[in-house]
């Protein structure tokens, strides 16, 4: 395996000997010395067409972590339309020695685009494209969740509750594919503009009513982040109506069960699609996503960079 | 003279065709020798009414002499050229120019089409009865690229263009549905996170125009129909007669949406790929008439248009050179059809709503344009053609017929596959 | 391919017995042992010392752990290889004496890896190795302490050492 452009190019057994090598690599998080030498001598290149500093710095720890070199760059912070083209600065990248592009892109399939159209020779891991797809991210969700509920190998029968702007969300697509990959049940919950029906297709269940999907017990409800300029004119009346309707806050939090997991991809919009209450509860595991993230990232660089020198 | 020994008809007849001068002077056996022809099949040259040669203003991409070329490779004798140059064709000037470099070039018949409103912005009329006056005696105008969204100005359009014995052609694309829009509404473009183009955005045109030309009494031709719904709506608007033709592009016709998963912008279109239902509705409506005509909407762009992100990727394909395979395949290859459906399709047809004499038949006194193909031969699509673009979606795939002689005012512009040179 | 036993189930008890005894006599006792098995069969084998070891001395304290070298390889790297977990004891390796196990020694080179890993974990007093096949070729300057059998090859053979637990019985064979 050389790229990372999306779930669909994992299998089951594929998925789980990340998420095991993840757990494994973990582990080094708590050693004095914090630092393997497995990628000593090659270099990580995060390009970065939109701001994320939260994933940008859990790649960049976790190429350090195993020793690669890590250059951070950031394209355009407006517009890629303007200035050099996506080709261009991966080939000088590549020039410079780059063996593997960590890339965030504002364009669905701007990752899989660099990875195939021969433009460069390294690996291209997906750091999010658009609204397609955002594998680390599922792959960090899918470990916290079986950690947590030391479900074995998998995540056989595990129900996973997704609420929020699903229609523009990458995090919600790659963990629909990676869940009921490893099997799980997920539902999907949001407001019919932002959450068409058309995902159904992906190997999941629509529901829009946030009480009637967590009146389903849902071992895991995760709360995506809300867009909140997307919240007023054509896809939702107001904010404070959305947030009336499917914050996590008030009575639906009251509707949670004890070992019911908490889960967001952060940055949080407290008082917004969470309220302080859920992000603070024990039953929240936002931090110990964090952690994972890193070991996670960890596991995948190493799959797709080792083996090629 | 020359005389083109045992030639197939469209209607299943063998026999000898004679040219003298610019002209056919007889269609039947004669005891002349000639050029010996077995097993190619003789049709009236192909007409393209939707083609887009880039000159003015884009001529890395395609210039009127590279898109003859490759149209005369084809088996085309005459195009109609897109008005969405730069200067926009909204201009007598404009049109004559382009008629001039099509009569320069003298490998086909280059038929411009006139702008329907000026700038293509959909707001005012462009300069309709100047074009329709000039040298080129422009007879259809298209904002093709835009659709002529504003109710009012394509109702007044249709009565103005009416009054000049001339036809729009309108590209169906609702602007407010379709902003932003990558590639069909529907699962896929959900699951691909890419803007979804709903088929409502085409077929509310269709059906609004419809009702428009009925109530003014004028023609309208329908650009690239993609969607089931779409040939619906033509077939309703027909019934009821309205005098309304279609057309459907040699993509729609195969390619489907489930190529946008590579996200490689060769695959980028406007109006998108869509589902396989609607290639096989596209594909009834052109065998029942429907569908009037097949148009290559070829759309050549430069290797920098595609080689970037999806959606910075410009719309369009190329076409000219395989649409007679694909309409082969469609027609013949499924037994669904015959060589004379074929015929109306890629020639007569065009021809007839286009308003172009000389072309569409071939018979004695008419004009000698005509193609001589032979069907029974496979050969692979490759990239690179005659145009100067190679956006070309069906690059390797096999495909049957090939385009041997093609004759336009009596002389070969393209022999045994050699394209003439201009 | 033709197969040649060279050591069977009791060659391999007796090697284990005496690599025990070695180990003993060299270190004047059991005290501050650490064993390390380096997977796969490193770690049945060190698993077996053990119990060896716990037979012939009565005060011997058990200190058994797994260093996984994956992370650490430079030889043909294979992504694919799962990491398996490393297990050090709970008493560390701080100022012990770390005995590493493998089955094989070869280029030289997996152990050079769990030399890398082990520094990175902590500081032993000293550091020996055992191995139940020494098969020479070295190419890096590194020499065992516990030989099981000196077993001369060709570069083109191969050996294959099978552990009950691991491979159902006990053998080493040469293919050629």
């Amino acid at each position: 395996m050389k790229h990372l452009t999306s779930i669909r190019e994992l299998d089951t057994g594929s998925a789980i000997a990340i998420l095991d090598n993840a757990d494994e690599l973990g582990a080094v998080n708590s050693r004095e010395v914090k630092k393997l030498p497995a990628l000593r001598g090659k270099t990580v290149v995060n390009l970065f067409y939109e701001n994320s500093t939260r994933t940008r710095i859990s790649f960049e720890i976790a190429a350090k972590r195993l020793s690669a070199d890590v250059i951070n760059f950031a394209a355009a912070t407006s517009s890629v339309s303007k200035g050099e083209s996506l080709k261009d600065t991966a080939q000088t990248l590549e020039a410079l020695g780059a063996d593997a592009i960590v890339i965030r892109h504002p364009m669905s399939g701007a990752a899989q685009t660099l990875a195939t159209k021969g433009w460069i020779s390294g690996s291209v891991v997906n750091a999010g494209d658009g609204s397609h797809e955002h594998p680390t991210q599922a792959l960090l969700d899918a470990l916290t969740i079986r950690q947590i509920k030391k479900s074995g190998d998998d995540l056989a029968g595990i129900k996973v509750l997704i609420v929020g702007d699903i229609q523009h969300s990458r995090v919600a697509r790659s963990n629909v594919l990676l869940l009921s990959l490893l099997g799980a049940e997920v539902t999907l919950a949001g407001p019919e503009t932002l959450l068409p029906k058309t995902f159904a297709a992906m190997g999941c269940k629509i529901s829009h009513s946030f009480e009637e999907a967590l009146a389903e017990k849902p071992d895991v409800v995760m709360m995506l982040r809300v867009q909140r300029e997307r919240m007023q004119g054509t896809f939702f009346p107001s904010e404070r109506e959305y947030a009336a309707k499917w914050s996590l806050s008030g009575e639906r939090f009251k509707m949670l069960g004890n070992q019911t997991i908490i889960l967001h991809p952060g940055p949080m919009n407290r008082g917004f699609e969470i309220s302080n209450e859920a992000a603070d509860d024990p039953r929240s595991a936002v931090l110990t996503q964090v952690r994972n993230g890193l070991s996670v990232r960890m596991a995948v660089l190493y799959k797709l960079m080792a083996g090629e020198g | 003279m020359q005389v083109f020994k045992g030639v197939l008809l469209a209607s299943g007849e063998t026999t000898d065709i004679t040219v003298e001068g610019s002209q056919v002077t007889k269609v039947g056996k004669t005891t002349e020798s000639g050029l010996d022809c077995p097993g190619l099949m003789a049709l009236p040259g192909f007409v393209d009414l939707h083609t887009h040669l880039r000159q003015p203003g884009y001529e890395a991409s395609e210039t009127v002499l590279s898109g003859s070329r490759s149209g005369a490779a084809g088996g085309y004798t005459a195009l109609f050229a897109m008005a969405n140059s730069d200067p926009v064709a909204d201009t007598a000037s404009v049109v004559e120019q382009v008629m001039k470099l099509g009569e320069e070039a003298g490998l086909l018949e280059v038929r411009p089409i006139g702008a329907v409103t000026k700038g293509l912005a959909g707001t005012e009329l462009s300069a309709l009865g100047l074009m329709a006056n000039s040298k080129a005696k422009v007879k259809v105008f298209s904002d093709d690229g835009h659709c002529v969204h504003d109710p009012l100005v394509m109702q007044r359009a249709l009565t103005y263009v009416k009054g000049l014995g001339a036809v729009i052609a309108q590209h169906a694309q609702e602007p407010r549905l379709t902003e932003g829009s990558q590639m069909n509404s529907g699962e896929l473009s959900t699951e691909l996170g890419l803007k979804g183009w709903p088929s409502v955005a085409e077929e509310s045109i269709i059906a609004r125009d419809a009702l428009l030309a009925e109530q003014v009494g004028a023609r309208l031709h329908i650009c690239h129909l993609t969607t089931a719904g779409a040939v619906d709506v033509v077939r309703w608007a027909k019934a009821r007669g309205i005098q309304i033709t279609a057309e459907v592009t040699p993509h729609h016709l195969m390619l489907t949406e489930d190529l946008v998963r590579s996200y490689d912008p060769v695959y980028k279109v406007n109006p998108p790929l869509r589902r396989t239902e609607d290639t096989l509705a596209l594909r009834e409506g052109l065998i029942d008439g429907t569908i009037d005509i097949i148009g290559t909407d070829h759309a050549p762009h430069s290797s920098e248009k595609k080689d970037c992100e999806w959606e910075q990727a410009a719309f369009g394909m190329v076409g000219l050179e395989h649409a007679a395979s694909v309409a082969q395949e469609v027609l013949i290859e499924s037994g669904a059809s015959d060589w004379k459906r074929f015929t109306e399709v890629m020639s007569s047809k065009p021809a007839e709503i286009g308003s172009l004499e000389g072309h569409g038949t071939i018979a004695e006194g008419q004009p000698a344009n005509l193609v001589l193909l032979d069907p029974a031969a496979s050969r692979t699509v490759t990239a690179v053609t005659h145009s100067l673009s190679h956006n070309n979606p069906f690059a390797g795939r096999e495909l049957k017929g090939r385009v041997v002689h093609t004759v336009f005012r009596g002389k070969f512009s393209v022999k045994d596959g050699k394209v003439k040179n201009a | 391919m033709p197969l040649r036993t060279v050591l069977d189930s009791s060659d391999i008890s007796r090697a284990i017995k005496r690599i025990s005894h070695e180990i003993l006599e060299t270190n004047s006792g059991s005290e501050d042992l650490v064993l390390l098995g380096i997977p796969t069969r490193g770690v049945e084998l060190a698993e077996r010392i053990d119990t060896s070891l716990a037979e012939i001395d009565p005060g011997y304290v058990s200190n058994l752990g797994v260093l996984d070298i994956t992370m650490y390889r430079d030889d043909s790297l294979d992504a694919e290889r799962e990491i398996r977990p490393t297990q050090i004891p709970t008493s560390g390796i701080d100022d012990k004496v770390v005995v590493l196990i493998d089955d094989v020694l070869y280029s030289g080179r997996t152990v050079r890896s769990a030399l890398d890993a082990l520094i990175d974990i902590g500081r032993p007093r000293q550091v020996k190795l055992a191995v139940l096949v020494d098969r020479g070729h070295r190419e890096l300057p590194i020499r065992p302490d516990f030989v099981g059998k000196n077993l001369p090859t060709s570069a083109a053979e191969r050996v294959n050492v099978m552990l009950a637990n691991t491979d159902g019985s006990d053998q080493v064979v040469i293919e050629q």
